[in-house]
This record gives structure tokens, C-alpha cells and sequence, in this order.
């Protein structure tokens, strides 16, 4: 009964991570924002409980440029601020910190902020998030500055690490 | 002499079989007080806490029904609301079974998570998985007796929570039958769920 990957599946899906920037432009998603030498795509959070305080928040970032950039935090209209964290599971603890100084997205590299790793954390929430919303957020970039980004709200039971079953892992793709 | 020589070896071998099977017996019947509470594992145990709607609730109101309980807290992003919104689905796909077991969220974070917040938290669930939270020691009680882990994190503006993120399967007496978590496959999970409620 266990979901078993074929090796072409398997170099597929790694193929599209791997070019996934250029993927992601002729898909149907939202199209990908750009600011400076940064593209940001396909940003998504998910539907809150009632009464939530938090939520998160999820995108990838590639930087095509040839000097390092970092993603020190933001703000939305629907929470006090967007800061950005970083989960791990070990041996069943789950564990979370707030990224000290920023995540720092490599010149050449794209930085994968999904469930289960890097992620951003929409604080104090002032309304719950709804599926099928978009939320507006601004992203504070060291370098690339603020950049308007919208969030589509998927239900609560989007991404959870399951899929790829390495939710532990901070994705670093290189290019 | 003829005679008896004759049944010699039948009623050896009857009663080497007998034996065997007297053996067997034994050691099939679980002993009142010997090998049932040596099997057991030490996860879980007494507790005293509050529910969702402000009420005294024990470890004494879960008797007699197989039930599931994790620990969390309502200011996560991930790990709690996808495990809630999961069993949700698991009691909906388990019908009327559902009713034969309970589902427990009990907070780690007792200094946010008042029997009021829990209560609008759990408003977005499946209406029967109960809440729990309390002082922080009683929470602490509980915590110990399920060996989670559990820690405050300090953040730019506040704190969050590291916890263990296990779903803990326990029988109708309250012993550890055992462990689930969000990440386990969705057809897994509800199986082990399926069987907690047939054994009981």
C-alpha cells in the first residue's frame, strides 16, 4: 500500500525543482514577482482555526545575481508583521526559531521557504485566513528592498511535509 | 503384558500432547498481575486538567473508550492545525466509530492557550475533539507522564513552542497501544486509528 516513485519520476521531479523558475513562468500559477535580481514565486499560505494568532507563510526565492541577498522579515495588513522562522522535526520534537539577521538567498541559488523548513510567520493575525483568499503582504529585502507579494490561502490540509517526507530538511536548490 | 505394551507409546504420546497443549494454555492466559502489566509501556498515566468550556477534566473521563491525544499549541502555524484538521477527517472517514473513541488536544502553551481561546480554536474541528489546557504545572504533570518534550522559544516578539509532535494511541484503560504523528500517510494513520477502536 505504500506509495512507491519510479527512478524517472523521481529524476522528473528533481528536474522540475531544479528548473522550476522557469517551469513556474509558462504555468498557469500567479505570475512571478521580480525585484532587482530576485524572482519570488508561487506564494501561498494556509487557511487559519478560528481565533489563530499565527499563520504561515510559503514562497521560493531565486536570486540570479552575483551578490547575496536576505529576507529580513515584512509586514501585511492582516497581522502586525510577517517574520521569518525555521522548523525542524527530530526525533518527533518539533522544533522552531525565528531566522536571527534574516535568510540569506545566495547569488545563483533559489530558497525554498515551504512547510516543515523555512517559512514565513504572519503574526498577531487580525481575521482568520480563508481558502481560496489572496492576502497581501510586503516582503523587506537587505538589498532588493520592500516587495509586494500576494498570498493564496489553501485549505488546511495543504502541505505538510508529507509529500516529499524530508520536512525536516532546509532546501538550498542549487542552480 | 502384550496388551499394555501396546498402549505404551499412544498414551506417551497422548499425554506429551496434553502436556504441550496444558503448556501452551498457560502461557496463552495473561496472568492477572504478571506479563499484562509487564508489557505495558510507560507512556501516558493520571492527570488533572481543564477543557475547552472551562471544566475539571481527568485522566478518569477518558476510561473506557480507546482515545488519541497530542500535544500543541493554538499559536502554530503548521504542525497543530494540520494534525487537528487531519483527525477531523479521520472521524468523519471512521463513521460511526468515531463515537467509540476520543480525540484530545491538550495545549503546551498554558499561558495563551485559556479554556476560552481553545474553545474558539476548536470551533474550526471536528465538534467532539476535547481541549485541554490548565496551570502550567498541571500541564507540565501531564506532559511528564507522556514523555513530551516541550520548551519556550524566545522570538523577535514573543515566543513559540518546540513540543513532541506524537499522536499518542491509547486503549480503553489508558495504556499506550500506540504513536502516530502528521506526517504519517493518511491511509496508515486511519488504519491504526480503525484498530485502536476495535481493540478497545
Amino acid at each position: 500500500m505504500k506509495p512507491t516513485f519510479s527512478m524517472p519520476s523521481l529524476a522528473a521531479a528533481a528536474l522540475m525543482l531544479a528548473v522550476s523558475p522557469a517551469l513556474a513562468q509558462s504555468s498557469a500559477s500567479p505570475a512571478a514577482v521580480k525585484a532587482g535580481t530576485l524572482t519570488i514565486e508561487q506564494p501561498w499560505s494556509r487557511a487559519t482555526p478560528a481565533g489563530a494568532q499565527v499563520g504561515g507563510g510559503y514562497l521560493r526565492i531565486t536570486n540570479t545575481g552575483q551578490e547575496p541577498d536576505r529576507l529580513t522579515g515584512g509586514s501585511a495588513p492582516v497581522a502586525s508583521r510577517i517574520e521569518v522562522h525555521q522548523m525542524s522535526m527530530v526525533d518527533n520534537v518539533m522544533r522552531m526559531k525565528a531566522v536571527d539577521g534574516g535568510l540569506e538567498i545566495k547569488p545563483g541559488e533559489t530558497v525554498e521557504l515551504k512547510p516543515g523548513s523555512y517559512h514565513l510567520m504572519f503574526m498577531d493575525l487580525k481575521e482568520p485566513l480563508k481558502d481560496g483568499e489572496t492576502v497581501k503582504g510586503t516582503l523587506v529585502f537587505e538589498k532588493a528592498g520592500s516587495v509586494a507579494v500576494d498570498f493564496a490561502v489553501r485549505g488546511m490540509g495543504q502541505g505538510t511535509g508529507k509529500e516529499t517526507g524530508h520536512g525536516a530538511a532546509p532546501a538550498q536548490h542549487k542552480h | 503384558m502384550v496388551f499394555k505394551r501396546s498402549i505404551l507409546l499412544p498414551l506417551l504420546v497422548f499425554l506429551t500432547a496434553a502436556l504441550v497443549l496444558l503448556v501452551t494454555l498457560l502461557l496463552m492466559l495473561p496472568g492477572p498481575n504478571s506479563s499484562g502489566t509487564a508489557s505495558r509501556v510507560p507512556i501516558g498515566g493520571p492527570f488533572q486538567l481543564t477543557d475547552q468550556n472551562g471544566k475539571p477534566f481527568s485522566s478518569d473521563s477518558l476510561k473506557g473508550k480507546p482515545f488519541a491525544l497530542f500535544f500543541g499549541f493554538t499559536h502554530c502555524p503548521e504542525v497543530c492545525p494540520t494534525t487537528l484538521y487531519d483527525l477531523s477527517q479521520d472521524l468523519e472517514a471512521l463513521g460511526k466509530d468515531a463515537d467509540r473513541m476520543n480525540v484530545v488536544f491538550v495545549t503546551v502553551d498554558p499561558e495563551q492557550d485559556t479554556p476560552e481561546l481553545m474553545k474558539t480554536y476548536l470551533s474550526s474541528f471536528d465538534p467532539r475533539i476535547i481541549g485541554l489546557t490548565g496551570t502550567p504545572d498541571e500541564i507540565a504533570a501531564a506532559a511528564k507522564a507522556y514523555r513530551v518534550y516541550y520548551k519556550k522559544v524566545p522570538t523577535e516578539s514573543g515566543y513559540t513552542m518546540d513540543h513532541t509532535a506524537t499522536i499518542f494511541l491509547m486503549d480503553g484503560q489508558g495504556d499506550f497501544s500506540g504513536a502516530s504523528n502528521f506526517q504519517e500517510a493518511e491511509d496508515i494513520r486511519r488504519e491504526k486509528l480503525r484498530k485502536l477502536v476495535k481493540n478497545g
